[in-house]
């Protein structure tokens, strides 16, 4: 028994070990973005890695925002692009997030709390369209964006993101918890269905909806996919396809690219550390009855 | 009398809750049905046609020719083999890793646990262009950190061009895959492991059972219903690996996958550039393998 209890404890420290070197090495290469950003051209071509930048220098930074230049906002002064690709991006995944919200709320109310007829086929297109990769609709996708006149337009980035139909699955997890008397009481009360929805099931899904915002939030400025298929010119690019570009351009400037990568990944590792709690729950709750 | 009265009047309610149903439902699905559902339909039916970039050009019905080409087509063949080679390491080792990494975290104390948590998830939220720039130069022959690492340890004897050669292109790709995936399932696994029923855990091992049957026989058929959940995100994040595909090695080095192929038909291959049709039935292809795939998890998953 004893021996028994030894054994496992060897095993416990043993795997925490292992664990504490895994986890360095997953914050690795975020750190050596980071550092990369700072070092000197010479420290970051050497063969034998510097490890921790002995200058740090903004070179990096002035030679991304000087390579390209772009009005800051629509009609706005001249700047470095990168600003106005950031400015870009921030507005794709904020307008993104607010539509998804909206939309998802109210249809997962209705397909966890209404019985209609269509609804299980309806929520079977949603399960399965929710595994489909986009690579799949490309083509008929730019085509109609095209005929829409949205080509290289934020919009149409924008647009088939809140078509997707995560959001209404998740906001369908969270609604399925609205107790039904609650709403029944409402009813009775003479409360018609938009005062309903407003009034009781809005503020019992708000952890549904703060968890589906910061969700939408970073896939929206991660979805690569879609904004280098939909976005072509230098004023329009979202900050991820603006450094890819640059990558593709210029790939021996490393300094410049950590540069660029550094400002791609830092505000939405912020808002990630800042609303951790509502994500861990967005998470956990799709998984739930999924 | 009355009960017919009754019956019209339920009739009535249950026509006010339809239609109160698809008001609240109308917005999300001017969004689903434009941006999703109907392209998907359009996709299927213009793999059957011989449709291009010119609008103008023969797109007639053609039948399964598409498909019948495809399947003579060497680098499509060679992309679906890479897609599932991806798709088969991926998913096994990204459950397994992340259900390993949550037993050992999940008993820890809150700040330590968010910390792990937390360290984990970094690689998703980084952003795919992010990594893949930072990779890209880790994986470099010269300056890269792996051949200084491989080399000094002994491991490797000289400089591996890693992104470069057909060996070890795939597994380098399927390498950033995986940290950028295993996020996830460890905050799903973390919580399914705090949700086990205690009391049955502490009966088992007041019966005797040593940890490692009380974690098989008792909390892993528990999670059962997590894991499934975890297969099937993996899976459909794995085909999802375009960027990484695209910025590292543009499909080249025999790391193509259908994804990438579908993207370079379309828009990149110079002689069959816009070859829409074509590009289609490629994606018909990949979703009906989507969709077997997804149905044997489930099978699978229901029959434990």
């Amino acid at each position: 028994m004893k021996s028994g209890v030894q054994h496992k404890s060897i095993y416990r420290v043993l795997s925490v070990i292992l664990l504490v070197i895994l986890a360095f090495l997953f914050v690795f290469p975020l750190y050596w973005i980071v550092t990369g950003a700072f070092k000197t051209t010479q420290e970051i071509n050497s063969v034998t890695p510097v490890w921790f930048p002995s200058t740090w220098t903004l070179d990096n930074f002035t030679r991304l925002f000087s390579r390209r230049t772009a009005p800051l906002f629509p009609m706005g002064p001249v700047g470095p692009a990168a600003i106005r690709w950031l400015v870009n991006t921030v507005f794709m995944a904020v307008a993104a997030m607010v539509l998804t919200c909206i939309t998802a709320s109210m249809a997962g109310y209705a397909l966890a709390k209404k019985r209609f007829r269509g609804r299980a086929i309806l929520f079977g297109l949603i399960v399965c369209a929710m595994a489909l990769p986009k690579q799949v609709i490309l083509i008929p996708l730019i085509r109609e964006i095209s005929a829409l006149g949205l080509y290289d337009n934020i919009w149409a980035v924008i647009f088939p993101t809140v078509g997707w139909p995560f959001g209404v699955f998740l906001m369908k997890q969270f609604s399925e918890s609205i107790p039904g008397e609650i709403l029944e009481a409402a009813r009775i009360d003479g409360a018609n269905e938009a005062r309903t929805f407003a009034t009781i099931v809005v503020p019992m899904v708000k952890p549904g909806i703060g968890a589906l915002a910061i969700f939408t939030f970073i896939n929206s400025w991660n979805d690569y996919f879609m904004q280098l298929i939909m976005l072509s010119s230098n004023n329009n690019y979202t900050i991820s396809l603006g450094i890819s570009t640059l990558q593709a351009e210029t790939s021996v400037d490393t300094g410049m690219l950590m540069a660029g990568a550094a400002l791609a990944a830092a505000p939405i590792i912020i808002i990630f550390l800042i609303f951790q709690k509502y994500f861990t729950q967005g998470i956990t709750m799709g998984a739930v009855k999924g | 009398m009355a009960k017919q009265n009754q019956n019209t009047m339920s009739r009535a309610l249950a026509r006010r809750e339809t239609i109160a149903a698809y008001l609240f439902l109308l917005p999300s699905l001017i969004f689903f049905l434009g941006f999703v559902v109907i392209p998907m339909v359009i996709c299927i039916f213009t793999s059957l046609t011989s449709s291009n970039m010119n609008a103008s050009a023969a797109s007639g019905f053609v039948g399964l020719a598409n498909f019948i080409r495809l399947a003579g087509d060497a680098t499509f063949i060679d992309a679906l083999i890479n897609t599932f080679v991806i798709v088969l390491v991926s998913v096994p080792t990204v459950c397994a890793f992340s259900l390993w990494v949550s037993s050992v975290i999940y008993q820890m104390n809150g700040p330590t646990l968010s910390l792990f948590r937390c360290i984990f998830y970094l690689p998703v939220v980084t952003g795919s262009v992010a990594v893949t720039v930072v990779w890209k130069w880790m994986y470099d022959n010269y300056v890269g950190v792996f051949n200084y690492v491989l080399t000094h340890i002994g491991l490797i004897e000289r400089n591996i061009n890693w992104l470069g050669d057909e060996k070890y292109a795939l597994w380098c790709i399927i390498l950033i895959l995986f940290t950028t995936s295993v996020g996830q399932p460890i905050v799903l696994y973390v919580s399914a492991l705090g949700n086990v029923d205690q009391s049955l855990v502490e009966a088992a091992e007041v019966d005797g059972a040593n940890s490692m049957q009380v974690f098989w026989k008792i909390k892993w058929p528990q999670m059962m219903p997590t894991t499934l959940y975890i297969l099937v995100i993996t899976t459909i994040n794995s085909f999802q690996c375009f960027a990484l595909i695209q910025l590292l090695t543009s499909g080249g080095s025999g790391t193509n996958t259908v994804m990438y192929y579908i993207y370079y038909t379309a828009f990149k291959l110079t002689e069959q550039a816009g070859h829409f049709g074509y590009a289609n039935a490629m994606g018909v292809v990949l979703a009906i393998f989507i969709g077997l795939l997804s149905a044997v998890q489930f099978k699978l998953a229901k029959e434990k």
